[in-house]
């Protein structure tokens, strides 16, 4: 049984952040039924966090929290990007963190932002901290704009999830990532199949 | 009739020759293109192909509108596209204007489809550019049933519904122009290509061959996937280019200049790596040839060859004598691509073949009523 952490630092409520750590999690669900999932909010923590910071120990439900994590065979963090990185509670708890607590760990990346263009945040802000701290992030980074709550952008947002997913799963076994720079066209995308179908244009 | 066809394309930029500074005028240039599709048939060259685009520096904006005057003035080349947008032109146009030009050339004319390199040119057209592929599959389905149907109900996602609509004038012997589509990268245009037993065209000019490869046996066996035919009977046509002269060492010498300022790679990688590395020939009319005879190794024999020589600011004296040389080794590529050419490999489809083609489909079905 496969035991996966994820951390949401959404700071709304609802919160589109806690919304893709949910579809992460469904996603590992797909990809193993019997999973053990959690998803930790820090919005209930942040006063534990900002303590963290001061007194330089963690409160006994913070600590829960980070022993959590080091026990998870995997972690997955999700940040909103604020100011083009993410966010400071994300990262005051990334830094209450024992500086070797993730070592050799795989993480799954995800970001949410009001508008795609701070998609590249998970690349070059959340990828360089997990590089610091000698955790694995699997390559592919799931960033979410408004765009992919709505019916249009749906689909594609799950494809990202699910191939993060499967990296991550592939990890895990000792395998890579699964992923090569194969030839395989997709044969069954909504519009490969409109092409000999046309009423199924959606 | 000839069982492969050769020929020219342009896209129609208006460029400065690096040599001596000098820029032809707009009406110069579409002058220049009128002179070179007349020396196309002249020489004894099969197809003459012009691209569309709609931005500064080409003067191809209407491709019908260049194509019937060129066609009036010539008796036997094929005129294609190369391409037309299928992404910003509306169907219904398309269907109505390539009609048009297929009746005045009397047949002498293909569509050649893409969806052009130029995300902004979308929006001056009321697209949008994230839905290319999408509208690419749209709007050729509408064409397809314009010209294959007489009486039309049409609704889609990118234009006004159609209500018994009938494109006119209907095609010549009934046999619309033939399709072939172009891409370098999309699968979804191969395979648009495939399920309606079209051509697929692969410009073959600025990436190694490799590039080109993949889509093109993908287009094969989705082909063959369809019930056309076998993979090696689909219908393939390629681009290339090239510059001449009787001594390697003068064509390089001479083409250096041009080809260092060149709009697409100047200023990139060196002339020779590019020769090495792409289609390009610059050398020996015998270094054409074997370079030419190489297409077929990789992609498999196939029907058409078009080639790019009226580039980078190359004066027209000079295009003209390029395709003079063409013309002089033509006897030779025919007789070498013939003789490699393997017996199922179909001949390239002209208006006569898919006319006779289509009669031939009919007299089948008909007989089997008859026995039925």
């Amino acid at each position: 049984m496969t035991r996966v952490v994820i951390v949401s630092a959404g700071l709304g409520n609802p919160s589109t952040t806690r919304l893709l750590a949910d579809q992460l999690a469904a996603g590992v669900r797909r990809a193993e039924a019997t999973a053990s999932i959690e998803v930790v909010e820090l919005r209930p923590l942040a006063h534990d966090v900002v303590d963290a910071t001061l007194s330089g120990f963690a409160s006994p439900r913070l600590q829960h929290v980070v022993d959590q994590l080091g026990a998870a065979d995997a972690v997955g963090f999700v940040t909103p990007v604020f100011q083009a990185s993410y966010s400071g509670l994300f990262k005051s708890f990334v830094d209450v963190l024992e500086p070797d607590a993730l070592v050799g760990k795989p993480v799954l990346l995800g970001a949410t932002g009001g508008t795609a263009r701070h998609s590249l945040a998970v690349e070059y802000a959340m990828r360089p901290l997990m590089a610091y701290l000698q955790a694995v992030p699997v390559p592919t980074g799931v960033f979410a704009s408004p765009h992919d709550w709505s019916a249009e952008g749906e689909g594609a947002l799950t494809s990202r999830v699910d191939r993060a997913v499967g990296e991550l799963m592939s990890l895990l076994r000792g395998a890579g990532t699964g992923r090569s720079r194969d030839d395989d066209i997709d044969l069954f995308s909504d519009t490969m199949l409109s092409i000999s179908d046309p009423q199924r244009r959606g | 009739m000839s069982s492969m066809q050769f020929g020219i394309f342009t896209v129609g930029d208006v460029t400065q020759d690096p040599t001596d500074g000098t820029t032809p005028t707009e009406n110069a240039r579409i002058k220049a293109l009128v002179e070179i599709a007349k020396k196309t048939e002249e020489v004894g060259l099969d197809v003459f192909a012009s691209g569309q685009q709609h931005n500064p520096p080409f003067v191809t904006t209407s491709p019908t509108t260049l194509m019937a005057y060129m066609a009036a003035q010539t008796e036997r080349i094929v005129f294609s596209t190369a391409i037309a947008q299928i992404t910003t032109n509306d169907p219904v146009k398309l269907a109505e204007d390539y009609a048009v030009l297929q009746h005045l050339s009397d047949g002498r004319v293909d569509l050649m489809l893409g969806r052009g390199n130029s995300a902004p040119v979308y929006s001056w057209f009321g697209q949008d550019p994230t839905r290319a592929v999408e509208l690419t599959v749209e709007n050729y389905q509408l064409l397809r049933r314009l010209w294959d149907e007489d009486v039309v109900d049409w609704e889609g996602r990118f234009r006004t519904p159609l209500r018994g609509f009938t494109a006119t004038p209907r095609p010549l012997d009934g046999v619309p122009p033939m399709v072939w589509h172009a891409s370098i990268r999309t699968p979804e245009v191969a395979e648009l290509a495939a399920y309606y037993g079209d051509g697929y065209f692969a410009n073959n000019i600025f990436w190694p061959k490799e590039h080109y490869i993949r889509l093109i046996n993908f287009y094969r066996q989705r082909y063959a996937h369809y019930g056309h035919g076998e993979p090696e009977q689909a219908i393939v046509g390629l681009g290339g280019q090239v510059f001449m002269r009787k001594n390697s060492q003068d064509a390089i010498r001479e083409f250096r200049p041009y080809f260092d300022n060149a709009p697409v790679y100047g200023h990139g990688p060196s002339l020779e790596d590019f020769t090495a590395q792409t289609p390009l020939t610059v050398g020996s009319p015998q270094e054409f040839i074997e370079k030419t005879l190489t297409f077929a190794d990789y992609f498999g024999d196939y029907q058409r060859q078009l080639f790019l020589v009226d580039h980078a600011g190359l004066p027209q004296k000079e295009v003209l004598h390029q395709i003079d040389m063409i013309g002089e080794v033509l006897p030779t590529l025919r007789k070498e691509f013939e003789a490699r050419r393997p017996a199922g490999v179909p001949d390239a489809p002209t208006h006569a073949s898919r006319v006779a083609a289509r009669d031939a489909a009919q007299a089948e079905s008909t007989d089997e009523e008859v026995r039925a």
